[in-house]
């Protein structure tokens, strides 16, 4: 066990909990705005169909925010536990991010979720849409934290280095560094793409399964339709975070196009198997000047390679890899958001080949999510707070054989629960056609007639 | 007064009305669970529901906690959570089991709830010891050897049976009938091991540390200090003559034995945090060692201040909307 590396295996833990972790904010951050919209709809229409889409979403919500409350337990000691060099070198910036971050987020989330999970029948109708508004406005407010942190530490400005140890000196450069903005806005629309597909993906499966509730179509239609809006934006802002990177990180965008030497008119290259001993790509198919027109918008644009940041530069095949995955899915999320859109538009619903593509990609999100992040955090190496700190320096002193047990009980917790977690959503979709008990009395539904003013009449 | 030397102070006492925060609300949640193999499966939704709105918000406390001591106390958050690196780990998953078998139990099928009100059980189970087991190691100030190690086991055993006590009050003040009846009995049982637990760590922390040791028994502070165990035996005596005269018909004092256990809590914890003030690594590392740069440490404190007013008006504001007795939760 000795010949262990501690280093490599606090990465692969830490790796392992936040990959976990952040699949469930993913999902929550997003799908709470979505009951809120299937709330309001009921609302204005009265229609029984949103208010079971919404009983179904809603359990979905419960499960995914439990999940992620229990992960993120975690994180907050393993930032100690793994990084001990971490807080003691930027633990000045990152201590107050993170503080904020539990202070202004996590109770606000947690302290109405009871109410906006239970309360239904124990609260006037304005309380309880303010509950659901307020933990929809906390998840978002947890993302704005994290990802003002993690941002910093990609692009860090506003702190100055007094004795070896980073000092704030400006909180709103800190706060809204210079890639801050594009990793936010990419990382939202992640989470509205994903909890589209996870909610046509259903939908489609229970459709499938003969369930013909207008509920099914109804969320199907919400789904869909979501994912075909929000996708285009999203390649137009991951395009923007590319160029943002380009600028700021140059050695990250030279692994994830795996261009070696830094010249004008490089080619996009589509597919290659990167080899850094080599220093060279083998088997790439390219398309001339792909890259330079993607970078520079010029066909003769030069490209930074990465033989300008020897042994200063992340590991290619991963970071190359990882980006090919993110967006290859994010190219098939606009064949099948549009595809199904327009055959909604035509027909009423998709046809069921289509809706065995939706099924399949219930999860895409979590997969293009999760690459989308070993593309920038893997990129960021060999930093972990880029020329500030490096990684191998912030591990802790903890023995290899320790971190070696621990990962191997995690690791195998995980996939039980994500199993669990999956199999149960898929349990939930089947089940909701087995009516429950349906609310008759419309005044115990109490945001028909008191949640949005305009209705009150026509409920 | 200097920044340098009030905010560390300012945050230790953060950090410690969140642990005992954490330790009283996350308490009688984990106390439930343990207790939860003991009911029938009808019992078992109405202990489950009676906790249900709260259980969320309650274990935030503990990532505020974690999260003081990481940003705080950076140095500290290092060596303890470095040294308790394996029982933290079992704390971790433990919670992680728990947190989520509460959810998987009613919307998994029903050939699965068994299994997930066990993995509810075990959870809750392992959480509190491992919480024990750190407990007792921290007041041997990390030491090793058999001694220190047969103590925590101790401590783990005992703080299970203070939360299995705590979570029965709860039960006693939160449920109706047979369940209610169930929980007294509960409550007086897992009394005697609260007694024997907060009598073995203050027999263990002053011979663990002459510091404390003097701490406790000089002139004059034995005099400021003696209200705690006198006020504990008060408390414990009252509450357990008044679980001798449970269940009464009338349910109007159901809440008193509960909040004798919130009570007993921060008695303890005010006994601990003397101790070992101004330490935060037991004889190793003081507060002010410990400590974050003060401008730092300022804007978190400001927001602090602004923010936690905040945090328990709506923290109220759920106790108080799902007040009384518990009923079924749900969704709509």
């Amino acid at each position: 066990m000795s010949d262990l590396d501690p280093t490599l295996l606090a990465r692969i833990q830490f790796g392992a909990n936040i990959s976990f972790h952040i699949l469930f904010p993913t999902i929550s951050i997003a799908l709470s705005w979505v009951l809120i919209y299937f709330k309001i709809r009921y609302a204005r229409s009265g229609d029984e169909k949103w208010m079971e889409a919404y009983r179904l979403y809603v359990k979905v919500f419960a499960l995914t925010f439990a999940l992620g409350v229990v992960s993120g337990i975690t994180m907050s000691f393993q930032f100690g536990t793994n990084w001990p060099g971490y807080m003691e070198k930027v633990g000045n910036i990152a201590g107050p991010l993170l503080a904020y971050e539990i202070l202004t987020a996590f109770f606000l989330e947690a302290g109405f979720l009871g109410i906006m999970l239970f309360g239904f029948r124990r609260v006037p109708g304005w309380l309880h849409t303010l509950a659901t508004v307020l933990v929809a406005f906390g998840t978002a407010l947890s993302a704005f934290w994290i990802l003002a942190l993690n941002s910093w530490m990609q692009t860090p400005v506003g702190h100055e280095m007094r004795d070896g140890v980073a000092h704030a000196v400006d909180w709103w450069q800190i706060v809204f560094n210079p890639s801050m903005p594009y990793r936010l806005t990419h990382m939202v629309l992640a989470s509205g793409l994903t909890v589209a597909f996870l909610i046509a993906g259903l939908s489609a499966y229970q459709r499938l399964k003969g369930d013909e509730r207008p509920a099914v179509k109804a969320a199907l239609t919400t789904g869909v339709v979501l994912a075909a809006i929000l996708i285009p934006i999203q390649i137009f802002v991951g395009d923007q975070h590319g160029l943002n990177t380009l600028k700021h990180q140059p050695q990250k965008v030279a692994a994830m196009e795996a261009n070696w030497e830094t010249r004008p008119a490089v080619p996009l290259v589509l597919f290659a198997w990167p080899d850094e001993q080599a220093r060279d790509n083998h088997y790439e198919i390219a398309i001339p000047y792909g890259a330079s027109l993607i970078l520079g918008h010029s066909p003769n644009a030069v490209v930074p390679g990465l033989n300008d940041f020897r042994g200063n530069h992340p590991p290619v095949k991963p970071v190359f890899f990882a980006f090919r995955i993110m967006v290859g899915i994010g190219l098939l999320m606009l064949a099948v958001s549009w595809f199904a859109s327009f055959q909604i538009w035509r027909r009423g619903e998709p046809v069921p080949l289509v809706n065995r593509v939706l099924v399949a990609m219930t999860f895409a999100g979590w997969v293009a999510t999760l690459a989308g992040w070993y593309v920038t955090e893997i990129g960021r190496q060999p930093w972990l707070v880029s020329g500030v700190l490096r990684t191998a320096d912030a591990v802790s002193a903890v023995p290899a054989p320790m971190i070696a047990a621990t990962l191997a009980a995690y690791l195998a917790t995980y996939a039980f629960l994500l199993a669990a977690y999956v199999s149960v959503l898929f349990y939930l979709a089947r089940k909701a056609r087995i009516p429950g008990t349906t609310v008759k009395d419309k005044d115990q539904i109490p945001f028909v007639h008191e949640g949005l003013p305009a209705d009150a009449a026509k409920a | 007064m200097d920044q340098a030397v009030w905010l560390p102070v300012a945050f230790a006492v953060l950090m410690g009305v969140s642990i005992l925060l954490y330790v009283i609300l996350d308490g009688y949640d984990l106390g439930v669970g343990i207790l939860l193999p003991r009911a029938t499966p009808e019992e078992k939704d109405r202990m489950i529901a009676s906790i249900g709105p709260f259980w969320d918000a309650n274990e935030t406390w503990l990532v505020m906690a974690v999260g003081l001591l990481l940003v705080g106390f950076p140095t500290a958050h290092g060596v303890i959570l470095s040294t308790l690196y394996g029982p933290v780990a079992f704390l971790l998953i433990a919670l992680i089991v728990r947190g989520v078998a509460f959810e998987f139990r009613a919307k998994a099928g029903a050939p699965f709830k068994p299994w997930w009100d066990r993995a509810f059980f075990a959870g809750s189970l392992v959480a509190a010891l491992s919480q024990g087991y750190m407990l007792g190691l921290y007041i041997n100030g990390f030491a090793g050897g058999l001694t220190a190690h047969a103590f925590a086991v101790l401590t783990a055993l005992c703080l299970a049976a203070a939360y299995a006590f705590i979570g029965a009050c709860w039960l006693v003040m939160k449920t109706e009938k047979d369940l209610h009846v169930k929980a007294v009995r509960w409550a007086r049982l897992t009394l005697g091991a609260v007694v024997l637990g907060m009598a073995a760590v203050s027999i263990a922390t002053p011979l663990a540390s002459q510091r404390i040791f003097a701490k406790w028994f000089s002139f004059p502070e034995i005099i400021a200090l003696a209200p705690i165990p006198l006020m504990s035996g008060a408390i414990i005596v009252g509450v357990w003559m008044m679980l001798q005269r449970m269940p009464r018909a009338d349910h109007s004092l159901d809440f008193v034995p509960f909040v004798g256990a919130v009570l007993l809590n921060v008695l303890g914890f005010t006994g601990l945090a003397y101790s070992f003030y101004p330490y935060v690594v037991p004889d190793r590392l003081t507060i002010w060692q410990a400590a974050s740069a003060p401008e730092s440490l300022m804007i978190i404190f400001a927001g602090a201040c602004f923010v936690l007013p905040v945090i328990i008006a709506y923290s109220v504001l759920a106790y108080w909307v799902f007040r009384g007795k518990a009923t079924e939760l749900r969704y709509d």
